[in-house]
């Protein structure tokens, strides 16, 4: 019999610098400044932190943050690979520390300027987590060219349409529009301007793709107990998964047997194994929505629906606040900011704290999800 | 590609970028600039199919003790575990499993190219073997060269070998049915 991690841990601080297509101050500063501001969320002194997490693409290391903002001797540290897939995996590796007594007090966070600083597949040399001899020479250029080719075979097969990918951008629009620190508020979006919005990847358009964003976000992890002393509502985590599937090839992932079943089937098996609620009784989630067509994929992964079910599930104002699973409610990667989900995560807070600007009303349980279609991670959430 | 000499000259170039890794290619140099067509950089996995590609052959790893296929190329076999492989030739038929249509922001090369397409190609005899590739409308036209309205999930299609500049062969694939 091992530790468990259920409800063992929890997210005392949440913290964020405003989002921006373009902030002045550098990656460094930005996740000074939201780390910072996530322990003082949580009324813990920084010299009190000893672990962090971060994703491997990150490009601020914890030896200068822990410098910078005058943390304690730290006795844990790791970073999570896979760009966006790593974002859950973050809360989960401090949780596991905190719950196994490695450390008392972790932080994760990102930083990224990605709206003013470059694209990371601009350089053609870098392989990135892909097999890139078998892709780039024939113009697969970028993640909307890759995840566009699964669109295209999930259309295909199952009969979804750009009305279905039409859903997501909307949900998320429409909770950018109620959020004052998305980068799309104020801003509604119409299914004409969707359906004559230029083409990125076809059959990806412009609103199907996330926002290109400057701006950082942390949060700080301790044991439950601790938390309850802290100066917010304690949010546990009551399950943690990652998940990188047999055969998998990364973004990809076409050269398994069904390529349409990613990292979120596997990741969903797990965090569904370690904890007492299942699909049935999540009230909100913040799913990873780099590109629409990643909610109906990780709908029918994380069993909200049957394979094959989940564009039929956006129907209907299914991911709208009052629907079935009210979906991405700070606006998410496509609406609010573009911070490799780690916004998920911090929304995910708010809603269990009840302080989201999209607020679902008594919300206890929260599942934040990281990339699918690349080795993934999630978290269960629970106040 | 029907590669001009000025085309040649940037994928050559482009090659030589691809090769330095301090000097990037990038999605935001302006046309003109010398970025071309990417070419493979082959690893030591992957090195035997672009040799064999460049022979006009089109062959897929397979493990020489339990037969299985495999894709794309690894030292052992995932369903054995045998170190010893070998390069089955296949019949260089397929159908398009899935496609898109690339639209800028792109390389300087690939959005010179518009309606340009990238498919993935399952092999008729191993339809696990997912390849990609470009629809063309020959050998050595360019990568815009069949009409998007053509491309059909499920097509038939038939490989043929391209050689470009730098001394690289890649595969390429018609429509059975032009």
């Amino acid at each position: 019999m091992g530790a468990t991690l259920k409800d063992a841990t929890a997210i005392a601080g949440i913290g964020q610098t405003p989002f921006a297509k373009h902030l002045p101050e550098s990656e460094k500063t930005l996740a000074c400044r939201a780390i910072v501001a996530a322990l003082d969320d949580a009324g813990i002194a920084p010299s009190e932190v000893d672990a962090f997490a971060s994703y491997t693409m990150e490009e601020t290391d914890e030896v200068e943050i822990a410098k910078a903002i005058g943390a304690g001797d730290v006795t844990h540290f790791s970073k999570v690979g896979y760009g966006g897939g790593g974002s859950c995996a973050t809360v989960a590796h401090l949780a596991a520390a905190v719950a196994t007594g490695q450390a008392g007090v972790g932080v994760a966070w990102r930083s990224r300027k990605r709206g003013s600083g470059p694209r990371p597949w601009k350089n053609t040399r870098v392989q990135l987590p892909t097999p890139g001899q078998w892709t780039r020479p024939f113009g697969l250029l970028r993640p909307a060219d890759e995840i566009g080719l699964l669109a295209r075979r999930y259309m295909h097969e199952y009969g979804a349409t750009r009305d279905h990918l039409f859903n997501v951008a909307l949900a998320c629009r429409n909770r950018a529009n109620q959020n004052p620190a998305a980068i799309m508020y104020e801003r509604p979006l119409t299914r004409e301007m969707y359906m004559t919005a230029r083409w990125i990847s076809e059959p990806l358009c412009l609103f199907d793709n996330c926002l290109e964003t400057d701006g950082a976000l942390a949060c700080v992890v301790v044991s439950a107990e601790r938390a309850r002393d802290c100066r917010h509502r304690p949010v546990y985590v009551h399950s943690a998964a990652q998940g990188l599937p047999a055969q998998h090839h990364g973004m990809v992932n076409y050269w398994n047997d069904d390529p349409l079943t990613g990292p979120a089937w596997t990741a969903a098996r797990h965090l569904w194994k370690g904890a007492d609620l299942g699909p049935q009784d999540v009230d909100v989630a913040q799913i990873y929505d780099a590109f629409t067509p990643l909610i109906p994929l990780s709908l029918e992964g994380y069993g909200f629906c049957g394979r094959g079910e989940g564009a039929a599930f956006t129907e209907g104002g299914a991911l709208e606040i009052g629907g079935r699973l009210p979906l991405n409610t700070g606006g998410g990667g496509l609406s609010e900011a573009y911070v490799h989900g780690f916004n998920l995560i911090t929304e995910g807070v708010k809603q269990l704290r009840g302080t989201s600007t999209a607020q679902v009303p008594d919300a206890t349980t929260c599942l934040v999800t990281a990339g699918e279609g690349v080795p993934t991670s999630a978290l269960l959430l629970r106040s | 590609m029907s590669a001009t000499e000025p085309a040649r000259a940037a994928m050559t170039a482009s090659v030589r970028e691809s090769l330095s890794a301090s000097v990037p290619g990038t999605t935001d140099t302006a046309p003109g600039d010398d970025a071309g067509l990417l070419l493979p950089v082959p690893d030591e996995d992957g090195a035997p199919f672009w040799d064999h590609a460049a022979r006009g052959e089109l062959r897929v790893q397979s493990c020489s003790d339990c037969d299985e296929l495999r894709f794309p190329p690894r030292p052992c076999c995932p369903h054995c575990q045998s170190f010893a492989s070998h390069w089955r030739r296949m019949s260089g038929r397929g159908r398009i499993w899935s496609y898109v249509l690339p639209h800028p922001p792109l390389l300087p090369a690939y959005a010179a190219l518009p309606g340009y397409n990238a498919i993935v190609v399952e092999l008729a005899e191993a339809p696990r073997i997912r390849l990609v590739g470009n629809l063309v409308a020959a050998p050595d036209a360019p990568l815009n060269s069949v009409d998007p309205a053509r491309l059909r999930i499920g097509a038939p299609v038939k490989v043929v070998f391209t050689a470009l500049p730098g001394g690289v062969t890649v595969p390429r694939w018609l429509l059975e049915r032009p």
